[in-house]
């Protein structure tokens, strides 16, 4: 690997954190996202109420702030709430804990957009045939529903991927030592602010291309079966 | 909580709010106006034409805004020639700096989505524009841009919003925008929680006004035919 | 006899086990640093954290018998970080300040400084007229607040997330002027590749200025930190350690 005055190693360690931070993320934002949709279609209008709000808050406040507001903020409002419960120990919200919280608020406040389009999409006639078919509620999700949300839902979702990825270096911020910091840390001993970012430019770079084919291989997978029109 | 200490220094989150909304204003502005030529050479029939907003846009697209925000603030001023240029006394101050790296941002999305927009209209229009003897620039300036306007209102509002949010980041380089003074805020007073959530708050009303805005454009705008929707690429 | 030996091992062990369990219930105690901060704490090529402050937490840890973690975290959020229990301690070349006592306790001094302005050797320097002088410090950092309540208005204030970007910006010729410790600025005139071009700028003043570790408000762990300091000041530890980084005390 390209030696870097030394720091090569440590930037390749920061690539690591930070392909698990954007997992970690997608998952939970997956399903906040499956989660929201659903509350958003359902009948029941306090759950429309709370999953508007969500999206709302979330998608208009910046994602630096809310970094921020978890990493600072969430640690004592988890700790007042426990105590409610009678719970007195001490929880731990670390920069990484605090940045799947954060990135997967905002990944599952776009993503309930896109798997509320999604779900609508299906034909009502298609519900009506699996329950004519004598599918329960589960299996007609898993069978019927899941499927076809997955490949239509695919794209966006893989647009909101990249979005995330770029998101984490907002970790950095609150200490989290992902490809930015350890960026920032070889400039502090360095004093060459050009090249170690250029360097962390072209990781975000190569991060996104691979995202990039990934999610076009498994749009050709999820909608196999299906003609091209 | 204390919401005393929101109160008392309230009128200094207004100062950031304020610098906030030059930033975002002018950047989407100069960033509009960058990405209309970026857009065309973008659908340019010359694949040498379109090679290069392709990867103009793909670098601004694919990098974290905080990594170009560093390069244009610390990277550029790494570099004697950079120094000793005219540009100095414009690099040298944060706020274009900010100016900058947002404006050179925004504008690979907004190309991106003036393309979409172009695109999506009906290739029956252009042909009618050619069938009644229209010049290129004739059919651009009274069919397709003011189509493409119409169509791009959504997707544009929703950029401008993404910029709202993405000039937090400011505050990495001195800035004292929203929270740039939030953070200023709480070395002071360590109480993160009620000011960090003050600033959202105000983030938040913003970008109600803006959206808010935006419909009321589009509803004229569009008055004449139902919505049509057009994918756009999302943005971080 | 085969059951006595028995007993006394089984004994033995339960004894064996206890004192096991007693080392590890010894206090955790996770430290926090800054790490940007030299030659007080900084981070090496390894990651690791290094420095003055690095150095006398792991003697006051020896001392104490404490098993420690030394983590880093930036400026801004060591005392947010130390409050909601983050970490225990924040020995991170922080001034003992009435502000800060309001929600943190300190344990006595382990080093002490004073506030220096730094400049380029030919910028002209004059505290009553720093009219359209841009003038940069840390955030939260006493520097800043001196250049809040005083010069508010008089000059172009800048407060930056760390020291490397301020010294960055001061390379760059963004800065006219820094304030900032004077001990860190003595190693970064002594050390840095530029530090020839740059010079102090009057006294040091608010020489008073008494660094302390930092832990939240009425935990016990000041007075083993007390108890410890004064035990390396008086074995020769701290002035090994002071010798490591300069040729005078600074305690």
């Amino acid at each position: 690997m390209i030696d870097l005055h030394g720091f090569g190693n440590q930037l390749l360690q920061g690539a690591v954190i930070t392909v698990e931070l954007a997992f970690a993320s997608l998952i939970v934002g997956l399903i906040l996202g499956l989660l929201g949709a659903s509350a958003k279609l359902s009948s029941i209008k306090a759950l429309q109420w709370i999953a508007n709000a969500y999206t709302t808050i979330i998608r208009g406040i910046p994602e630096l702030l809310t970094v921020l507001i978890i990493y600072f903020g969430a640690t004592s409002v988890l700790m007042s709430v426990a105590s409610l419960f009678g719970y007195e120990e001490y929880i731990e919200i670390g920069p990484f804990v605090a940045g799947v919280t954060a990135l997967g608020l905002t990944f599952g406040a776009y993503a309930t957009e896109v798997f509320r389009g999604a779900l609508q999409s299906i034909p009502k006639g298609q519900h009506e045939a699996a329950v004519a078919l004598g599918m329960g509620n589960v299996r007609k999700f898993y069978r019927i529903i899941l499927p076809q949300v997955w490949r239509m839902a695919l794209p966006g979702l893989g647009n909101l991927f990249l979005v995330l990825l770029k998101d984490t270096a907002l970790v950095s911020v609150v200490g989290l030592d992902d490809i930015m910091r350890k960026a920032s840390i070889a400039v502090s001993s360095t004093k060459e602010p050009f090249l170690f970012y250029s360097a962390a430019a072209c990781m975000y770079l190569i991060l996104t291309i691979i995202s990039m084919v990934a999610v076009h291989y498994m749009e050709k997978k999820a909608s196999r079966g299906i003609k091209r029109t | 909580m204390e919401l005393s200490v929101v109160i008392s220094y309230f009128p200094r989150l207004l100062d950031g709010a304020w610098v906030t909304l030059q930033l975002v204003i002018l950047s989407i502005v100069l960033g509009a106006i960058f990405a209309l030529p970026i857009a065309l050479a973008r659908i340019s029939s010359s694949p040498f034409v379109r090679v290069f907003p392709f990867l103009y846009i793909f670098f601004f697209r694919g990098t974290p805004l905080l990594v170009q925000i560093f390069l244009v603030y610390y990277g550029a001023s790494q570099f004697e020639v950079v120094k000793e240029s005219v540009f100095w006394p414009i690099l040298r101050e944060p706020f274009w700096c900010a100016i900058i790296a947002f404006t050179l941002n925004t504008s690979a999305y907004t190309a991106e989505i003036f393309r979409g927009a172009i695109q999506a209209i009906p290739v029956g229009e252009v042909e009618a524009c050619k069938v009644v003897g229209m010049t290129r620039f004739q059919m651009y300036r009274r069919v397709l841009l003011p189509r493409a306007f119409g169509i791009v209102l959504p997707a544009y509002g929703n950029e401008i919003i993404l910029m709202l949010k993405g000039s937090a980041l400011a505050s990495t380089i001195t800035l004292l925008d929203l929270t740039g003074m939030a953070r200023t805020i709480i070395a002071r007073t360590y109480t993160p929680i009620e000011i960090f959530m003050a600033a959202g708050v105000i983030y938040l009303v913003i970008s109600m006004v803006v959206i808010a805005i935006f419909k009321q454009v589009e509803k004229r705008q569009n008055r004449y035919l139902g919505p049509i929707v057009i994918k756009v690429p999302e943005k971080g | 006899m085969k059951l006595k030996t028995l007993a006394v091992s089984s004994l033995l062990l339960a004894g064996a086990a206890m004192t096991s369990v007693s080392v590890q219930a010894a206090d955790k105690v996770k430290i926090a640093t800054e790490g940007a901060w030299a030659p007080f704490n900084f981070i090496d090529e390894a990651g690791k954290p290094q420095g003055f402050d690095v150095d006398i937490a792991w003697a006051l840890c020896e001392k104490m018998k404490a098993e420690c973690e030394v983590v880093t975290q930036d400026w801004d959020g060591l005392i947010p970080g130390l409050k909601v229990r983050k970490f225990d301690a924040i020995i991170a070349s922080m001034s003992i300040t009435e502000e800060r006592l309001q929600v943190v306790d300190f344990t006595d001094k382990y080093y002490s400084g004073g506030l220096r302005f730094l400049a380029k050797k030919d910028q002209s320097f004059d505290l009553s007229n720093l009219e359209g002088k841009v003038i940069g410090a840390q955030r939260a950092t006493l520097g800043a607040q001196f250049l809040e309540d005083n010069f508010t208005g008089k000059a172009d204030l800048k407060f930056y997330d760390n020291q490397d970007n301020v010294y960055l910006d001061l390379l760059a010729d963004r800065l006219d002027i820094v304030l900032s410790d004077e001990l860190p600025t003595y190693n970064w005139l002594k050390s840095s590749a530029d530090g020839d071009k740059f010079e102090f700028k009057g006294d040091a003043f608010q020489k008073n200025d008494e660094i302390g570790i930092a832990v939240r408000k009425g935990d016990k762990l000041k007075a083993k930190f007390n108890k410890a300091l004064e035990e390396i000041l008086a074995d020769g530890t701290y002035a090994e350690i002071n010798a490591k980084y300069f040729p005078f005390s600074i305690y």
